[in-house]
């Protein structure tokens, strides 16, 4: 028999909550996220021991139960809700050694709930090179509960805090804080108009008022014992609760927690007087993004490259290998390119995400959020933006949640909105063979003309979104104050598993969650151009035939004729020729149009749309690129000129092709008006400077 | 006593009051509360967002905050 437990992480940021969950799941975890589910939800499993299972649920970091964010909102439902299937046994308070009193205003807040509540001091390797001393039995005897030191660098501890899980009913569910006395006279009243009920939960369901999303419990009503109170009265009483706990806690403290602090200059006042300096912390910060991008470009081609000739050999395989029938084509025309398409993008995202985690590991992002603060407010945007846009190179969904920790629900919103014009990672195949069709492969005093172009388009990306950003933020009425309040953490080496994870993680489910996507429409397509309505279609074969039956054309020659007519007679050659009269003035013609209507879903399917459409088209393999490039227009000169070519560039710069990001930003705010601003405006911008450009180059 | 966002850097003082109307509460639980020692530690060109250090927290505010927060310097020793 095993018997299961939910097991729940709490802590502030930056205390090494994930690096706890790491110790105990190992990649014994998955990550809920993307379309359907608001709110990251890790949960991972632990083996406590022979008949112990663990349930662990990593919850958002937090510096209290009074929400000030979407993330930390998440923390108090659960905790208030006793019927949620995740509502934990026993929880785990992660405190970080050095900041113990600020993480212990947290641990109270979780006692009091009455939940067995186990405290973790991390990071206990640094108590020595710190000064600090702690004693632990009389710590855990004022807390009344079980503490355990763990150095998560050094895997101690670990194994001590599985032991105390497993006995998690042998802890004490009494308080800390008798909530009365914050005030004695209102909770007082309110104890009698609420009898049999815990106090402090009736406190937090009264205070909580959670910014994003509407939380379901049922309001206190008025009695006569009790009366509501107006919110500046609350906020006052919330005020003196937190300076009650910081009373009762240094109280604890001074019996327990010993520092010497004779450390001169640490490593933080080193690092800062660099990293943040008003001028070479910009320098050093555009250094390490002008990295990436290099990462995300050069390093890693290489393996594109390779991923692109497997998937090219794999279909060749696969139709040599198979009876040539209409399975066969289905899967060497449809699922194999369709799947191609998604495991190409592997290296770029994670290489972005190995960078991102990096710098958050590392303590250096909240530095970047401090020098770019004052210049993005300018725009409507906070410092905490920075991580979303940076974010975005890669793919908005991640991008559009990262917004979460900002407070400021207007500039939450505006980055939101102004993300998906950062140049994705979905952008860059169509941008590669338009550049590599279009622009000339030379160079100016040793600039490659086509890697300019390349930078030239991320750049009107970023332009486009800081000035739809300034643009909004004289639109947009702000409700609510600024809350900006950014710790600044200790510096730290990153820690190799946490990092190896989240690039796991984060890739992992962007193939799975994208890839279904792009799977999805590229088998679409492909029955979509492989059928047709009427005889056009089904005797495609023999009209051809007949048509060029004087002519003295080729067997291939005849083989292309019929194939192309049949294309065009298929389903999605209607539906490109029927959109054919409003792309024209654009450069495009039909076949684009298919390209651009299937984008619509997913931008990256552009060049998948184009191969299928081409290679259904011409029978014959050979490069998607070369089969371009052969393309006429009706005045037989190359489709893909300068003017056409540019003109679908900043059709894809600015349009909002992306299904799964309009899905995230309408859950991320809660409507569906958002989406439809963006989806709306982001086309006409796409359409108009497309049009001015072909118009002005043509 | 002068508000916190005329501190100069590297200057040491006391919370003497805060406006407990107008400061977010997170401030207060980092613990921006009367009585603790707080420093400037940095600040961003144009003075703005301010790096303090208060109690044993590091953190960064923007000056509109900052000027909720009246302190009384320490002298230096």
């Amino acid at each position: 028999m095993i018997k299961n437990i939910n097991v729940a992480l709490i802590g502030n940021p930056n205390t090494g909550k994930t690096s706890v969950f790491n110790a105990l799941t190992g990649l014994n975890q998955k990550v809920g996220n993307y379309p359907g589910i608001t709110v990251e939800k890790k949960q991972g499993y632990c083996r406590l021991d022979r008949i112990t299972k663990a349930r662990i649920l990593d919850l958002p970091g937090t510096y209290s139960l009074n929400a000030s964010s979407m993330d930390e909102s998440v923390v108090i439902e659960l905790l208030l809700n006793k019927n949620d299937p995740d509502f934990p046994d026993v929880a785990v308070v992660v405190t970080d050694v050095e900041n113990l009193k600020r993480n212990l205003l947290l641990f109270t807040q979780i006692k009091d709930l009455e939940i067995p509540t186990v405290l973790v001091i991390n990071m206990s390797d640094q108590m020595s090179r710190k000064g600090i001393k702690i004693d632990i039995e009389k710590l855990k005897e004022k807390l009344n509960t079980e503490v355990v030191l763990i150095s998560t660098r050094k895997n101690l501890g670990v194994e001590l805090l599985k032991e105390v899980l497993v006995n998690y009913r042998q802890l004490s569910k009494a308080p800390i804080l008798d909530t009365k006395t914050i005030d004695p006279a209102y909770f007082e009243s309110l104890s009698r108009a609420f009898p049999n009920q815990s106090l402090y939960k009736l406190w937090l369901v009264i205070t909580q008022d959670v910014n994003f999303t509407k939380l379901q419990r049922q309001k206190v009503p008025d009695t006569t014992a009790f009366r509501t109170q107006p919110k500046s009265y609350l906020k006052r009483l919330q005020q003196r609760e937190t300076i009650r706990r910081y009373q009762v806690i240094n109280q604890i403290l001074k019996a327990t927690y010993q520092v010497n602090r004779e450390e001169a200059t640490d490593l933080r006042t080193r690092l800062d007087n660099l990293l943040i300096h008003k001028f070479w912390g910009y320098v050093i910060f555009f250094m390490i993004l002008l990295t990436i991008f290099q990462s995300i470009f050069d390093w890693s081609s290489v393996p594109m490259d390779f991923i692109d000739a497997s998937f090219a050999n794999l279909s060749d395989w696969t139709k040599a290998q198979m009876p040539a029938g209409i399975l066969t084509d289905l899967i060497t025309e449809g699922v194999i390119p369709g799947l191609g398409g998604i495991v190409i993008f592997i290296p770029q995202i994670a290489f972005l995400f190995l960078f991102i985690s990096i710098l958050e590991e590392t303590g250096y992002m909240s530095r970047v959020v401090f020098l770019m603060d004052r210049g993005l407010r300018k725009f409507g945007l906070s410092g905490k933006s920075v991580l979303p846009l940076i974010s975005g190179t890669a793919c908005a969904i991640p991008a559009v949640m990262a917004t979460r920790n900002i407070e400021n629900w207007k500039e939450r919103l505006i980055t939101i909105l102004v993300v998906p014009f950062t140049t994705c990672s979905a952008r860059l195949p169509v941008y590669m063979i338009l550049i590599s069709l279009v622009i000339p492969d030379e160079r100016i005093i040793g600039i490659n003309y086509q890697g300019l172009s390349l930078m030239g388009l991320y750049l009107i990306g970023f332009l486009m979104a800081i000035l739809s950003a300034a643009i909004l933020n004289h639109i947009l009425k702000s409700p609510n104050k600024s809350y900006f309040v950014v710790e600044m953490p200790n510096y730290k080496l990153p820690l190799l598993k946490n990092v190896a994870i989240t690039v796991w993680e984060k890739t992992r489910s962007f193939v799975v969650e994208a890839g279904k996507i792009i799977l999805a429409i590229s088998i679409l397509l492909w029955f979509m151009a492989s059928f047709g309505p009427g005889k056009n279609f089904s005797e495609a074969e023999s009209l051809m035939t007949e048509k060029f039956s004087q002519a003295s054309l080729s067997e291939i020659e005849l083989e292309q004729e019929i194939a192309a007519f049949r294309l065009e007679n298929s389903y999605i050659g209607i539906l490109g020729k029927s959109i054919e009269p409003l792309i024209k003035p654009l450069g495009y013609d039909w076949k684009i149009g298919i390209a651009l209507i299937s984008s619509f879903a997913a931008r990256e399917v552009f060049v998948g749309t184009l191969a299928t459409i081409y290679s259904v088209g011409s029978g014959a393999q050979e490069t998607i690129k070369k089969r371009m490039a052969r393309e006429l227009k009706s005045d037989g000169t190359a489709l893909f000129n300068l003017a056409t070519g540019i003109s679908l560039m900043l059709f894809y710069a600015f349009a909002m092709q992306c299904m799964s990001t309009l899905a995230i930003v309408k859950k991320e705010t809660n409507s569906w008006k958002w989406p439809m601003i963006q989806l709306l405006s982001m086309s006409i911008i796409a359409y108009l400077a497309a049009l001015i450009a072909y118009q002005l180059l043509k | 006593m002068f508000s916190l966002d005329q501190l100069a850097i590297g200057q040491k003082a006391v919370i003497e009051t805060i406006e407990t109307d107008l400061l977010p509460l997170k401030l207060i639980e980092m613990g921006c509360l009367p009585g603790n020692e707080i420093s400037l530690l940095y600040l961003a060109p144009y003075s703005d967002p301010l790096y303090l250090k208060v109690d044993e927290a590091h953190l960064a505010i923007r000056k509109e905050v900052a000027k909720f927060i009246m302190v009384k310097p320490l002298l230096n020793d």
